[in-house]
């Protein structure tokens, strides 16, 4: 597991029946392409987070493949169109198998 | 004491030589960048047939939003919409981002639902140099659509 990764999201606490909103992230995470050399002239290994799925109320909502050209601490930003409250769970997954999550909720009235 | 003092010494020596390597090290990689292949037209236009297949993609209804100018390769922030009702049985599947001059092709594969409301996203990317961003878009009723945009780039951020 890729040290101090710290997943944060911004989700708006509440909206009306039918709004679409914007949904920001950022992870705290490296992202080591495996193309960048240590201090030692060898190449680092490749460690990124590969993998970003968004579910609300446990459907999916939006999922994205990064590959090593995302940047360090990868900022994801889209929207989701709102029906009901509930909750939205992120899932990262690591190249090491590792998982990072974090749950928003937002009132819908 | 002195043994101290040599000890120091021989730290700070090590540090410098340390330094000396680094250097060496960032010039090398500067070398062997101008000698190593990055990605061109061709193994972008193979990466996208990967996966999407044989389809033609069509022009228009998606709409890139990246800077003319990136002074930092290392972050370049990178928009995509795609213009669609974004309903059951009419939205956006996928929208692949690729960039043609970086050492791989692939950036990015965005997957939207019809929960997503509207087919846009942004995120921040590494480029190696100037090149040109390529997005295709997977419709869900098959479909496919395509669209680039250059993007100058005065330091390149892919390690080297």
């Amino acid at each position: 597991m890729a040290k101090g990764v710290k997943p944060r999201v911004r989700v708006p606490k509440k909206a009306a029946k039918g709004d679409i909103i914007e949904i920001k992230s950022l992870i705290s995470h490296k992202m080591e392409s495996g193309r960048r050399k240590g201090k030692d002239g060898k190449l680092i290994p490749r460690s990124i987070i590969n993998k970003m799925e968004v579910t609300f109320n446990g459907k999916p909502v939006f999922t994205a493949d990064w590959h090593p050209a995302i940047s360090a601490n990868p900022y994801m930003s889209f929207f989701a169109k709102v029906e009901e409250s509930g909750e939205f769970a992120f899932k990262w997954t690591d190249d090491d198998g590792s998982v990072y999550e974090k749950t928003a909720k937002i009132t819908v009235a | 004491m002195s043994t101290k003092q040599a000890l120091s010494a021989l730290t700070r020596r090590e540090a410098l030589m340390l330094a000396a390597g680094a250097t060496m090290v960032a010039a090398g990689g500067v070398v062997l960048k101008s000698g190593t292949a990055n990605a061109d037209e061709k193994m972008t236009n193979d990466a996208i047939m990967k996966l999407i297949g044989d389809k033609k993609p069509a022009d228009g209804k998606i709409t890139l939003e990246l800077p003319q100018i990136a002074e930092n390769g290392n972050t370049v922030p990178v928009g995509v919409s795609v213009d669609s009702p974004m309903t059951a049985d009419n939205y956006v599947k996928s929208v692949h981002l690729f960039a043609d001059g970086n050492p791989a092709p692939d950036v990015a594969s965005l997957h939207f639902t019809p929960m997503s409301g509207k087919a846009s996203a942004a995120t921040r990317i590494r480029l190696a140099g100037t090149q040109n961003i390529v997005a295709v878009a997977e419709m869900s009723d098959g479909s496919v659509y395509r669209a680039q945009q250059e993007v100058k780039v005065t330091i390149g951020g892919c390690g080297g």
